[in-house]
């Protein structure tokens, strides 16, 4: 069996992912030291086998988590990287240590991503600056106070809404009903998952007339602000080869690993282009990888709003050109659908603990290849793909396969 | 006499009518707001200013009913696209805040509206569009 693993490919090892919550009486660290650990106890490996450490916690990037993490589990001198991408920090350290590991710096290495961030409400740009003596053009756009609120919207659930009304602009078929049609099946979801922060099922009607944040986002189609975090232990195929084959039977292929930044677009500058970025790295992973769209048994992508959700099936490939708005209305990314999206609940419910968030949508596409996601568990998943992205912009997809290791 | 007035933003010129004027980049013709370095679609360094035309779409658009402190509630937030192609993120004025009066592809030109003054009264002065 080990000669069929190829020496350059690289595996899950070990995964494992906190609770999404808020723990009011635990740090970053605590956190992410939970996950680390519980990361190499899964992979049966211990923190002096690991090579290389690269660690994203967004509201701390300049806070040497990494280096913190060491000194609760381990001060063993391997190379940190605290890395910052916005909502694909995950992916991104995830990415970082797929690199290390390619370029042959590294056998084994783990990549965390932890976020504490309580309950912090709206994010976003904001604050107009109403009350300045005298007004004297300032900054990039010669702004004599603050524009958010006057020029358009800088809050995240406005600025995903834009996203989601464009693409309706384009397209048949979309509208309130189909955006709320998507929170509803991620709070229906995430009732079989006991790691997500909130397990409650919503009607339509629930979903429709709770608080509207920015039309037509209303509450209940918003992630919500959380603590938590994920970790991987990643493997370099050659030496997962030498490790005993119970071992070995729990590896997950990395299939593919790709991280784009957006390319400009005659509009990139005034709206954030969240579409061609991945459909660019959807592209490239899929190519990599060998697979296509209709080869998914799961997917588990970047639903920060539902706006967000419903155009990503189309970014991802996973609906006809324009169809996003038919697929979800004709159950596709239900659990029992086409393609199951979301199954965890997604951001919408499991929550999104930012720098956690890419870290844990592979733990959860890696829990279904092994078979191991319990109540939640798609039957026979074999391909699956996790997405991230994060405004600015950056997006990450990894594509991960169950394989004869 | 009348207040002194300055635009919110640099590229709001008031007169001699409101128009916004964007940097464009004499290579390739992409458009810009902001202060630039490089254009960000073909890497050359040189700009020429150019007056984007008053009508357009509206082409996306969100109604925000939650803002950061400070900023009036609801107003609909909007991106259009001018009749140049040019675009521009801005609100919808003039209009209710409502989905019923705010129609994807509607046809908007250029307003502007006072903002608030300084404590020179110079009165700052920002620019949305209106539908037509």
């Amino acid at each position: 069996m080990a000669a069929r693993i190829s020496p350059d490919s690289v595996w899950v090892l070990g995964a494992h992912m906190t609770r999404f919550a808020r723990y009011p009486d635990r740090d970053l660290i605590d956190l992410a030291s939970e996950s680390a650990l519980g990361a190499l106890a899964d992979g049966e490996v211990t923190v002096a086998d690991i090579d290389v450490l690269a660690c994203g916690a967004l509201f701390q990037a300049s806070g040497a988590v990494g280096q913190r993490l060491q000194k609760q589990i381990g001060q063993t001198g391997v190379p940190v990287y605290n890395v910052a991408n916005a909502c694909a920090t995950g992916a991104t350290a995830i990415r970082t240590v797929m690199m290390a590991i390619r370029a042959g710096e590294a056998e084994i290495g783990l990549a965390v991503g932890a976020e504490q961030m309580g309950k912090m409400g709206l994010l976003g740009r904001g604050g107009a600056k109403k009350e300045k003596k005298v007004f004297e053009p300032s900054g990039r756009y010669g702004a004599v106070t603050g524009v958010d609120g006057y020029l358009g919207t800088e809050t995240m659930p406005g600025v995903f809404a834009q996203a989601g009304t464009a693409y309706a602009h384009d397209h048949d078929g979309v509208g309130f009903e189909q955006f709320a049609r998507v929170a509803y099946k991620n709070h229906l979801h995430s009732t079989l998952n006991p790691l997500a922060q909130y397990q409650k099922e919503f009607s339509m009607d629930e979903i429709m007339e709770s608080p509207m944040m920015s039309y037509p986002n209303t509450l209940l189609m918003c992630c919500p602000t959380g603590d938590g975090a994920a970790a991987l232990v990643l493997v370099s195929g050659e030496r997962l080869a030498s490790m005993p084959s119970h071992v070995r039977k729990r590896a997950v292929k990395v299939s593919a690993s790709v991280l784009t930044s957006d390319p400009f677009t005659e509009d990139c500058q005034v709206q954030p282009d969240v579409n061609t970025l991945t459909r660019n790295a959807a592209d490239q992973a899929y190519e990599t990888a060998g697979v296509g769209p209709e080869d998914l048994d799961l997917v588990e992508l970047h639903d920060c709003f539902a706006t967000a959700e419903l155009i990503h099936y189309d970014n991802l490939g996973l609906c006809e050109p324009g169809g996003a708005g038919e697929f979800i209305d004709s159950g596709g990314p239900f659990r029992d659908g086409a393609t199951p999206v979301n199954v965890s609940g997604g951001l919408i419910s499991k929550g999104h603990p930012i720098g956690a968030t890419g870290v844990a949508n592979v733990y959860e596409v890696t829990t279904h290849m092994r078979g191991e996601a319990g109540d939640r568990q798609v039957e026979g998943a074999t391909v699956g793909l996790a997405h991230v992205i994060g405004l600015a912009s950056a997006c990450g997809v990894h594509i991960l396969e169950k394989a004869a290791a | 006499m009348a207040p002194a007035r300055i635009p919110l933003v640099d590229y709001l010129h008031l007169e001699p009518e409101p128009h916004l004027v964007a940097h464009e980049c004499r290579h390739c013709g992409a458009r810009f707001f902001d202060r630039r370095n490089a254009c960000a679609r073909c890497g050359k360094t040189e700009f020429a200013p150019a007056d984007v035309d008053g009508a357009g779409d509206l082409r996306a658009f969100t109604i925000v009913h939650r803002a950061a402190p400070g900023i009036p509630v609801p107003f609909v937030s909007a991106i259009v696209r001018t009749d140049d192609g040019t675009w521009v993120r801005s609100n919808v004025v003039n209009c209710d805040p409502t989905p019923e009066a705010v129609t994807l592809g509607m046809r908007v030109r250029l307003a502007t509206y006072p903002v608030g003054a300084d404590d020179d009264g110079t009165e700052a002065v920002a620019f949305g569009y209106e539908p037509t």
